[in-house]
C-alpha cells in the first residue's frame, strides 16, 4: 500500500465561462465556474470531491479529462501534462483516465447493444482483433457482476443499476489507470447504491485502480474515498483524509454540510448548524471568501481578503482565515464592530 | 396521543394500471392511516407505490390507465374514493394540499408568485382579492421568505430552488389544510437548503399542528422528521411503526436491509451491506411474499403464500413470516438466524 507516488497533479486550475450580452454578443462577464483547485491523487487511493450544484466538481472532473478545455491551470497525468497535449496525444492518454457517468440512462447509446457498447473504446483504441475483444467484453461482464449473454442485449432491457454496471465495465475495458466517476450512484436506489459502491471498491482492489469520485452525497463519499476535497463556489475550501473531514472538519462551510445530512437514526442529537440563504451566483461571486455570506463566524477580514488554501495540520488543507494569524486583529475589529458579523 | 383522530385513513387501497400489457398492480392492499397533527414517513424505492398512494389521496390519478379499483380513502371521515369531481375540487388545496419533488415544473412560469398564491384563496371562495393578497403575504412571511411584498410580483424564475419550494410550501399551506402531503420535498435540493426546508416543515407542523404525510427515499430524512414510519415494497407496506423502534429495531428483512445499505456519515464501514437483485417491476410478482426473491431468510413458506400483517409490539408490525407466532418452530429458528447474521 504504498501511497506516495502522485498519479494526478491538479494546479490552479480554472475554468472562466463567458457570459455574452446585448445585441452584438459582446461578451459582458465570466462564470467562474472553478476557479483555482489545486489537488494531487496518488496510486491506488480514492480522491471524493463534494460540494453542493453549481460548485464546480464536475467541471473540473470533465477538465481533467479535457472534456471540457480549461481556462487555466495545469492537469499532470502520469508524467505527461494532459493540458498541453495535442489532440492525438490526448486520445492516447485517454485510455489510461476514463470516465463513469452519474445518468446510466442516458450515458449508453439505446441503438447499440451491450457488447458493441463496450467494444467500441478497444476499437477507438485499436486494441486486439475483432475474437480478443469480444472476449474481453464477456471477461467483464462478469467481473462488474453480469453475464456475457447480456452482450447481446440492449441498454432498455437492463435496471438502472445493471446499466451503471455497464458503465463501469466500458471505462475498465482499456484498463485504465484512473477512473473519474462522476455521481456514479445518486441515479440509483439506495439498495442498489450499496451494490454499485461496493462492486467499485472490489475493483479498486484487483486493479489497482485509482478513483476520483465527484457526488454529492456525504455519506457517499465519506464510505467510498481515502482523502475528501470539499468544493464551494469554484473554489476548494478543504482538503484531507475522510477521518479527519468528518471528525474535525475545520472550514465553517465543511462543518455546516456536515450537520446539514440527515443521519438515519431518529435518536442521534446533532449540533445544527443550518446555514442562511442561498448559493450565490458563480458570475458574481462575493468578493474576498466567497463563503462570508453565508458564514456563521465571518469576521472583517473575510469580505477583503481571499483566504488561501494552507496546511494547518499534517495533510489537512483548508482555505479560511479562522486558522490564521489575521484571527487576532479580526476578532478584536469584529468586537469593535459590535459583533455586526454574526 | 391515542386518543386523536385519524385525519387520514386508508384502508385495502388497491389501485392499478391497466396498460397493454394487462393489469399492473401499483398498490396492492395498504393500509395506514396519519394522525392529527403528526408527520407521518412513507419510505420506498422506486416503484414500491409511495406516490401512487399520495396520488390517488388527492384523487390524482391518471385515469385511464390508472383507476382505483378497491379500498377506502377517508380525509376527516369523509369517503374520497367514491366523491365526485366536483367535490375533489373543494377538498383539494382546501383540507388537503401537496406539495411535489421538482418546485420548477409546479409552479406556472407565465404567471407572479402573487397570483398563484391568491388563486386557492379566491378558488375556495375565503376571500376577495384584498384578503387574498394580505394572506398570500403573510404566508411568504411564514416560511421564511422576507422580501414578501416584492416576492408577490416576482415569476417562479427569478427564485431560487429553495425559494421555489418554499413558496410551494406557501401556497399548500394558504387554505390551512388539514393534512399536508410532501411527495420528496427536498430530493431535487441541495443539503444545506434540504435542512432549510425540513426545519421550516416541522416548524409549520409544530406551530400549525398540519399533519404531515412526507414521501421519501432517503432513511436520513425520514430518521430526522417522522414520527411514525410506513415502509413499503412492490406495493404493500411491509413494516410500520414508531420512527425510534423501526431504526433500533427493523425487523422486516427489507427494512433491515435497507437500513444497512446507508453509508452512514459518522463512521466507516469497510464494507456496505447490499440487497442483491433488483427491485422487482410492478406486477410481476405474482405469488408468494414480494420480497422472497432477494431476502436471505425466504423459506418455501415466503414462495407460496403472501404473507399478512404481523403485530410484534405495540404499534409495529410487520409483513413477514418470520414473525408469525402461531408457529413455534419458525420463530425459534429465526432468532438463531438473525443471531448469527
Amino acid at each position: 500500500m504504498t501511497k506516495t507516488q502522485p498519479l494526478l497533479q491538479v494546479e490552479n486550475l480554472k475554468k472562466h465561462f463567458p457570459v455574452r450580452g446585448g445585441v452584438l454578443g459582446k461578451q459582458v462577464g465570466n462564470v467562474k465556474a472553478v476557479d483555482g483547485v489545486s489537488f494531487t491523487v496518488n496510486k491506488g487511493e480514492t480522491l471524493g470531491i463534494v460540494g453542493e450544484s453549481g460548485c464546480g466538481k464536475s467541471t473540473t472532473g470533465r477538465m481533467l479529462l479535457r472534456l471540457i478545455e480549461s481556462t487555466e491551470g495545469k492537469v499532470v497525468f502520469d508524467g505527461k501534462e494532459v493540458t498541453a497535449l495535442s489532440q492525438n496525444e490526448l486520445r492516447k492518454l485517454r485510455r489510461d483516465m476514463q470516465m463513469v457517468f452519474q445518468d446510466p440512462f442516458a450515458s449508453l447509446n439505446p441503438r447499440h447493444t451491450v457488447g458493441k457498447i463496450l467494444e467500441e473504446p478497444l476499437k477507438v483504441h485499436g486494441i486486439g482483433s475483432s475474437a480478443e475483444r469480444k472476449k474481453r467484453v464477456k471477461e467483464l461482464l462478469e467481473t462488474v457482476g453480469l453475464s456475457s449473454y447480456h452482450a447481446k442485449r440492449y441498454p432498455h432491457q437492463f435496471s438502472g443499476g445493471q446499466r451503471q454496471r455497464i458503465g463501469i465495465a466500458r471505462a475498465l475495458m482499456t484498463r485504465p489507470k484512473l477512473i473519474i466517476a462522476d455521481e456514479p450512484v445518486s441515479a440509483l436506489d439506495v439498495s442498489i447504491q450499496s451494490q454499485v459502491l461496493n462492486l467499485m471498491q472490489d475493483l479498486q482492489k484487483e486493479f489497482g485502480l485509482t478513483y476520483i469520485v465527484i457526488a454529492h452525497d456525504l455519506g457517499v463519499v465519506r464510505h467510498i474515498s481515502d482523502r475528501v476535497g470539499v468544493m464551494y463556489l469554484g473554489k476548494m475550501v478543504e482538503l484531507t483524509t475522510s477521518e479527519k473531514l468528518y471528525d474535525k472538519p475545520l472550514h465553517p462551510y465543511t462543518q455546516a454540510l456536515l450537520s446539514a445530512v440527515p443521519v438515519p437514526d431518529p435518536l442521534f442529537k446533532k449540533d445544527s448548524i443550518v446555514l442562511q440563504g442561498d448559493i450565490p451566483s458563480p458570475s458574481n461571486p462575493p468578493p474576498g471568501c466567497t463563503f462570508h455570506t453565508r458564514c456563521p463566524f465571518k469576521m472583517d477580514v473575510c469580505e477583503k481578503k481571499v483566504p488561501q488554501m494552507l496546511e494547518h495540520e499534517e495533510g489537512h488543507y483548508a482555505a479560511c482565515h479562522l486558522y490564521t494569524e489575521e484571527k487576532q486583529g479580526a476578532s478584536q475589529n469584529k468586537e469593535m464592530v459590535g459583533g455586526g458579523a454574526v | 396521543m391515542t386518543t386523536k383522530d385519524p385525519v387520514l385513513q386508508v384502508k385495502g387501497l388497491k389501485v392499478s394500471f391497466f396498460t397493454d400489457d394487462g393489469e399492473v398492480p401499483a398498490v396492492d392492499d395498504i393500509d395506514f392511516y396519519v394522525k392529527e397533527g403528526e408527520v407521518l414517513g412513507i419510505v420506498g424505492e422506486s416503484g414500491c407505490g409511495k406516490s401512487v398512494t399520495s396520488l390517488s389521496v388527492m384523487g390524482l390519478i391518471p385515469s385511464p390507465p390508472g383507476k382505483i379499483t378497491g379500498g377506502e380513502i377517508k380525509l376527516n371521515g369523509e369517503e374520497l374514493t367514491t366523491a365526485s369531481e366536483k367535490r375533489m375540487r373543494k377538498i383539494r388545496g382546501n383540507d388537503v394540499a401537496m406539495i411535489f419533488q421538482e418546485p420548477m415544473t409546479s409552479l406556472n412560469p407565465l404567471f407572479t408568485i402573487g397570483s398563484q398564491l391568491m388563486d386557492a384563496t379566491l378558488i375556495h371562495k375565503k376571500g376577495d382579492k384584498k384578503q387574498a393578497k394580505k394572506r398570500a403575504i403573510e404566508m411568504l412571511k411564514l416560511v421564511g421568505l422576507g422580501r414578501a411584498e416584492e416576492l408577490m410580483n416576482e415569476y417562479p424564475h427569478q427564485l431560487s430552488g429553495g425559494m421555489r419550494q418554499r413558496v410551494m410550501i406557501a401556497m399548500a399551506m394558504v387554505c390551512d389544510p388539514k393534512l399536508l402531503i410532501a411527495d420528496e420535498p427536498t430530493t431535487a435540493l441541495d443539503v444545506t437548503i434540504q435542512a432549510q426546508i425540513l426545519k421550516l416543515m416541522k416548524r409549520l407542523n409544530e406551530e400549525l399542528n398540519t399533519a404531515i404525510m412526507l414521501i421519501t427515499h432517503d432513511l436520513g430524512v425520514v430518521a430526522e422528521t417522522c414520527e411514525r414510519v410506513v415502509v413499503m415494497y412492490a406495493g404493500k407496506v411491509v413494516e410500520n411503526g414508531l420512527a425510534v423502534d423501526i431504526f433500533k429495531d427493523p425487523q422486516h428483512p427489507y427494512t433491515r436491509g435497507l437500513i444497512q445499505s446507508v453509508p452512514d456519515m459518522r463512521y466507516k464501514k469497510q464494507r456496505l451491506y447490499s440487497i442483491p437483485g433488483n427491485v422487482p417491476r410492478p406486477g410481476s410478482i405474482k405469488k408468494g411474499c414480494r420480497f422472497a426473491a432477494r431476502c436471505e431468510f425466504a423459506f418455501e413458506r415466503c414462495l407460496q403464500e403472501d404473507p399478512p400483517l404481523y403485530k410484534t409490539a405495540e404499534g409495529h408490525s410487520t409483513r413477514c413470516f418470520l414473525f408469525d407466532d402461531t408457529k413455534e418452530d419458525t420463530l425459534h429458528d429465526k432468532d438463531t438466524t438473525i443471531a448469527t447474521s
